[in-house]
């Protein structure tokens, strides 16, 4: 058996006693953890919990809400996100989401329109990002013939992994995904599993996931997330997502997993 | 409380396999009792009857695999189902000791060989009351109790030692019994083993409340043969 337990990963993402408030309501409370390198991280909790929030904060999404406001830091590499530029952290940290969300454009400009905005302009260049960018996604081999017809054309699972692909065409060294797969069959959620097994090689992955069995197969570290009687969200437990779903340390966690609340 | 349905079918299979608890335990006590009988019509009966432990054993195995895979258990439910499809399988096992001393009874037939009957059945007795114990500890999850048990399996081997001891005495001074002293061999072998099993289920019942895998001082590993 392969043991990898004494392999202790680097942290990519240090948060340290960060708040996050919309308004007066305190929708974070004191979340520690450190991030680790080139794994996959899953958090999972209650709705209303602030997982997505949180994966939100590491490029910076949350700051589009005016009412937002935060203390704490999150730590990228050496750096203190609050001390990038927004469009260059979020270049840096790609981002997933529930649905996909191609533009209304051909797959070809889907995946071009991020290098674009950074100003690359060289078309070939352009076409091999394209096709670097879809073949990491485990779509190139479906659309190599198409790349002129509309990212709309695709399927739900093909649009999902389009979209993998445009974050990936940025070259990002994270990425978040909110919930990638739930809008997918079962057989389309299994492919961007596989795909996300995959791209842990070169890339740091944080998920949100509401699917208990996808966390337990897809991730490599769990966080688990609850509410407290305020409603602010709170970091219960974290660890590898084979002791997690094995033998959870805290008792609300096991409650959690094995479906007696939330 | 969610999950009521789940939590009502894991107690079916809890009761079931107190069941079959049970079941070995009386084949066990059956087995040595027609032992010292040389009642050959019981154990003729024990042997037949060990397909009903079986069949059980089938039973219990498909209930948990069908939960399995219907309800995705996780954490403590996961252990649980887990330890309860190993237990299933030990008591299935000395199921099958039990018959195999009723084996033994039907082999040795009306052989004149000394027999150290009262270690047998202290043996037997012993083994059948930690095995009894054991599985009432598995159920409540009672730890201080599973981590008791296992001692007195060094109660059952030294009456294993005694036994052997003395079989192999025999076996010396009277060669021309050493056919049928075998055999007596493989009883009290049989019931040193059982107790093994018996520490073999303590063990899971701290793994399912702890999540630790301990290996449990009964004695040494199985040597069959």
């Amino acid at each position: 058996m392969i043991d990898n337990n004494h392999v202790i990963p680097q942290t990519k993402i240090r948060v340290e006693n960060f708040n996050l408030f919309y308004g007066k309501f305190q929708a974070l409370d004191k979340i520690t953890i450190d991030i680790p390198s080139n794994q996959i991280t899953a958090i999972i909790g209650p709705s209303g919990c602030g997982k997505s929030t949180f994966i939100r904060s590491f490029n910076r999404m949350n700051e589009l809400i005016p009412s937002v406001r935060t203390e704490g830091k999150i730590i990228l590499d050496s750096k203190d996100i609050f001390e990038i530029d927004p469009v260059e952290l979020r270049k840096q940290v790609g981002m997933v989401f529930q649905r996909p969300n191609p533009f209304p454009k051909t797959i070809f400009e889907n995946i071009a329109f991020g290098p674009r905005a950074h100003g690359i302009r060289d078309h070939r260049i352009l076409e091999e990002i394209v096709e670097k960018s879809l073949r990491q996604a485990a779509l190139w081999d479906e659309v190599k013939d198409t790349l002129n017809k509309s990212g709309l054309a695709l399927s739900g699972g093909q649009q999902q992994r389009l979209c993998i692909a445009r974050a990936l065409a940025v070259e990002p060294e994270v990425i978040l995904m909110d919930e990638p797969a739930s809008a997918l069959d079962p057989i389309a959620t299994l492919k961007i599993e596989e795909l996300i097994e995959q791209l842990k090689e070169k890339y740091t992955i944080v998920i949100v996931t509401h699917n208990m069995q996808q966390a337990a197969r897809a991730s490599d570290f769990t966080l688990f997330f609850n509410m407290a009687e305020s409603r602010a969200g709170y970091l219960v437990e974290s660890g590898k997502t084979t002791d997690i779903f094995t033998n959870p340390k805290n008792e609300l966690t096991e409650q959690y997993i094995s479906g007696r609340f939330g | 409380m969610a999950r009521e349905l789940f939590e009502r079918k894991i107690k079916q299979i809890q009761d079931e396999i107190l069941l079959l608890g049970s079941m070995v335990e009386q084949a066990t006590l059956d087995s040595v009792t027609s032992f010292k009988d040389r009642d050959i019509q019981t154990a003729k009966a024990l042997i037949e009857d060990d397909q009903n432990i079986n069949d059980k054993r089938f039973a219990i195995e498909n209930a948990i695999l069908i939960l399995l895979a219907t309800q995705q258990p996780l954490a403590h439910d996961l252990r649980l189902l887990a330890a309860m499809l190993l237990v299933a399988n030990e008591l299935e096992r000395m199921g099958d000791y039990a018959k195999g001393i009723a084996n033994n009874t039907i082999r040795l037939g009306i052989s004149d060989l000394p027999i150290p009957y009262r270690d047998i059945e202290k043996m037997g007795e012993l083994a059948v009351s930690m095995l009894h114990r054991s599985l009432s500890a598995f159920i409540s999850e009672d730890i201080s109790q599973a981590l008791a048990i296992p001692h007195e399996d060094d109660e059952v081997d030294a009456l294993f030692n005694k036994c052997y001891r003395t079989i192999v005495n025999g076996m010396i001074a009277n060669p021309a019994t050493i056919d049928d002293a075998s055999l007596l061999l493989w009883v009290v072998h049989n019931l040193e083993r059982l107790a093994d099993r018996v520490v073999n289920i303590c063990e899971r019942t701290v793994f399912i409340k702890s999540g630790e895998m301990m290996e449990m001082d009964g004695s040494e590993d199985e040597v069959e043969g």
